[in-house]
């Protein structure tokens, strides 16, 4: 059985269809990307398993139960963490906080999550008492990630991670991906960086204005002419 | 001359945490909804009609006033429910329009119940009675209300500051989604900012009506307006604004209110010029300059991205 399992998805915003039906399978442990073009529907896709936006048509099986209808904080609870496009963190809250909060949900306690997120982020730890809108761009992606993985999620989507990231900071958080996805976390990763993703997706679907194109794993659609031309000439997008 | 301006002082300092009380409703509300809630200056007066037929009914005045404060608070509560959680992602206009209407519909109600006759406050006892400080002799309520003022400013401060609502209020006033995402529950996050608003009104209300004796429906008004031009003027979104901003309004106005007597015994002016009878329009005056000078009020944010 699916960790995830997207069944012909349609989310159609003031009439206009984003989404076309499509389908979508996640297995527990793996890294699945989800690629495609600027307005392709990848965050649609994401926002619509988080309870944020309302179906159209579809369902979406989490861990063997229906979430979709569900409101975001059931789909948080059951164990869905999100990095939303654009870090998304609370600026007017330290770093502390945005790590704190959360673990909105959990009661018992936050300190060896803590230590775990500090320990991929040293520089959060440094900076646990200033406002996260005073973060770098990195830095604050790094909050994004960490505040996502305080509630001990099973399945952990993110949105861009590397959007506006200099390569070096880039190369950080995919290797923090992988090292997530060793600690076994599900991981559904939306990339506009089709290439980096690709490398290390266990299994990949290429999204076309609304409608799911090619399926493969990461290794296959790497090497498919078609995507090659279409993602993975420039790559790198600031 | 100290003499004279400080009796003026005293009730401008007690008014201005009148206006404080309510002003905090319509920072927090306008912080977590970006909405300017017309209704509650009516919440106040509402307060106010709430604890005269409270009392009349005979029960003690410990029992009353909780009761009133608890009456308020679920007023707020169910304002929200019913006149703007369904408009949520309504255009902000729609949900001001809707602000309005609550605001006409408690003052409806309220003409409804009492004919539109003014109604007696209850005298409470102690607040009530006379103290005489220096120069001034005045009621103890104006003598309390800056001090509980403050105490509950700190509490509220402290709230939003160190606990885990108080962090769920800070985060659902710049982010819905995101809030969403961490678990929050957003719709019980914004009644908690109208009950705590309203609740403020309430303990407001007590203070306020025990000094002005009678309300009538349209009792909220002028306060309301005014706690609202405090909230602007400290820079709406920002609690320590509405509550100094508060303070000076209540202040400059009651200076001004005694400017002709102040100016009179100082010898500055031979007879009376009638200046009070321009207190409300140079509230009003000074809004316009500071907004002029500082288009953010007092402590107000830079951005206005929701606005
Ligand atoms: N709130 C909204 N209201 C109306 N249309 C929307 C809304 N959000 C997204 N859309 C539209 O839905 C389509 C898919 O958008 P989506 O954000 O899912 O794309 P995306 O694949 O994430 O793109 P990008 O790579 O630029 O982030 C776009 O055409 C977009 O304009
Ligand atoms: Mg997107």
């Amino acid at each position: 059985m699916s960790l995830l399992y997207v069944d012909n998805l349609k989310v159609s915003y003031g009439g206009i269809e984003a989404l076309k039906g499509i389908s979508i399978r996640v297995e527990k442990g793996e890294i699945v990307t989800l690629i495609g073009a600027n307005g392709a529907g990848k965050s649609t896709t994401l926002r619509a398993i988080s309870g944020l936006v309302p179906l159209k048509e579809g369902t979406i099986t989490y861990d063997g139960q229906v979430i979709s209808g569900q409101t975001p904080q059931k789909i948080v609870s059951e164990g869905i963490g999100m990095v939303p496009e654009g870090r998304r963190v609370f600026p007017n809250l330290t770093v502390l906080e945005n790590l704190k909060i959360g673990a909105y949900l959990r009661k018992d306690d936050l300190q060896p999550d803590l230590e775990h997120v500090y320990q991929l982020f040293p520089r959060l730890q440094e900076r646990s008492w200033q406002l996260a809108g005073t973060l770098s761009g990195g830095e604050q992606q790094m909050l994004a990630v960490g505040r996502a993985l305080m509630m001990r999620p099973k399945l952990l989507m993110m949105d861009e991670p590397s959007l506006g990231l200099a390569p070096k900071v880039i190369q950080d958080i995919f290797s923090i991906i992988q090292r997530l996805h060793e600690e076994g976390i599900t991981i559904l990763l939306v990339e506009q960086n089709a290439n980096a993703a690709l490398k290390i997706a266990d299994s990949a679907y290429v999204l076309e204005t609304g409608s799911l194109g090619m399926h493969g794993t990461g290794m296959e659609l790497l090497g498919d002419e078609r995507v090659k031309e279409a993602y993975l000439g420039k790559t790198t997008r600031t | 001359m100290w003499n004279t301006v400080f009796p003026y002082l005293l009730s401008g300092i007690s008014v201005g945490g009148q206006y404080a009380l309510i002003a905090i409703g319509y920072t927090m509300v306008y912080g977590i909804l970006r909405l300017i809630n017309f209704a509650h200056g009516d919440v106040f007066m509402v307060a106010g009609i709430i604890m005269i037929y409270i009392s009349a009914s005979g029960m003690p005045l410990y029992v009353c006033i909780p009761l009133v404060i608890l009456f308020t608070a679920l007023i707020g509560f169910l304002i929200e429910r019913v006149a703007y959680k369904p408009l949520r992602s309504a255009p902000r206009m729609s949900v001001m329009i809707s602000a309005i209407g609550v605001s006409y519909t408690l003052q409806n109600l309220v003409l409804y119940i009492t004919g539109g006759l003014n109604k007696q406050y209850p005298t409470i006892p102690w607040i009530s009675d006379s103290v005489t400080i220096g120069p001034a002799t005045t009621k103890i309520v104006t003598v309390v209300t800056p001090f509980l003022t403050i105490f509950l400013v700190v509490a509220l401060v402290l709230l939003i500051n160190k606990t885990k609502i108080g962090m769920a209020m800070r985060a659902v006033s710049k982010d819905f989604e995101t809030s969403q995402l961490m678990g929050i529950n957003i719709n019980s996050v914004i009644s908690t900012t109208f009950v705590i608003g309203s609740f403020l009104a309430g303990v407001g209300s007590i203070l306020y009506f025990t000094n002005y004796n009678t309300v009538i429906q349209t009792s909220g008004a002028m306060p309301g307006l005014k706690a609202f031009v405090a909230a602007v003027f400290g820079g709406i979104g920002s609690i320590p604004g509405a509550v100094i901003g508060a303070f000076i309004i209540g202040i400059v106005e009651n200076i001004i209110k005694g400017m002709d007597v102040i100016l009179f015994k100082s010898g500055v002016i031979a007879r009376p010029l009638g200046l009070a009878t321009f207190s409300d329009a140079f509230t009003f005056a000074l809004l316009i300059i500071i907004l002029v000078v500082k288009p953010t009020g007092l402590f107000g944010e830079k951005a206005t991205d929701k606005v």
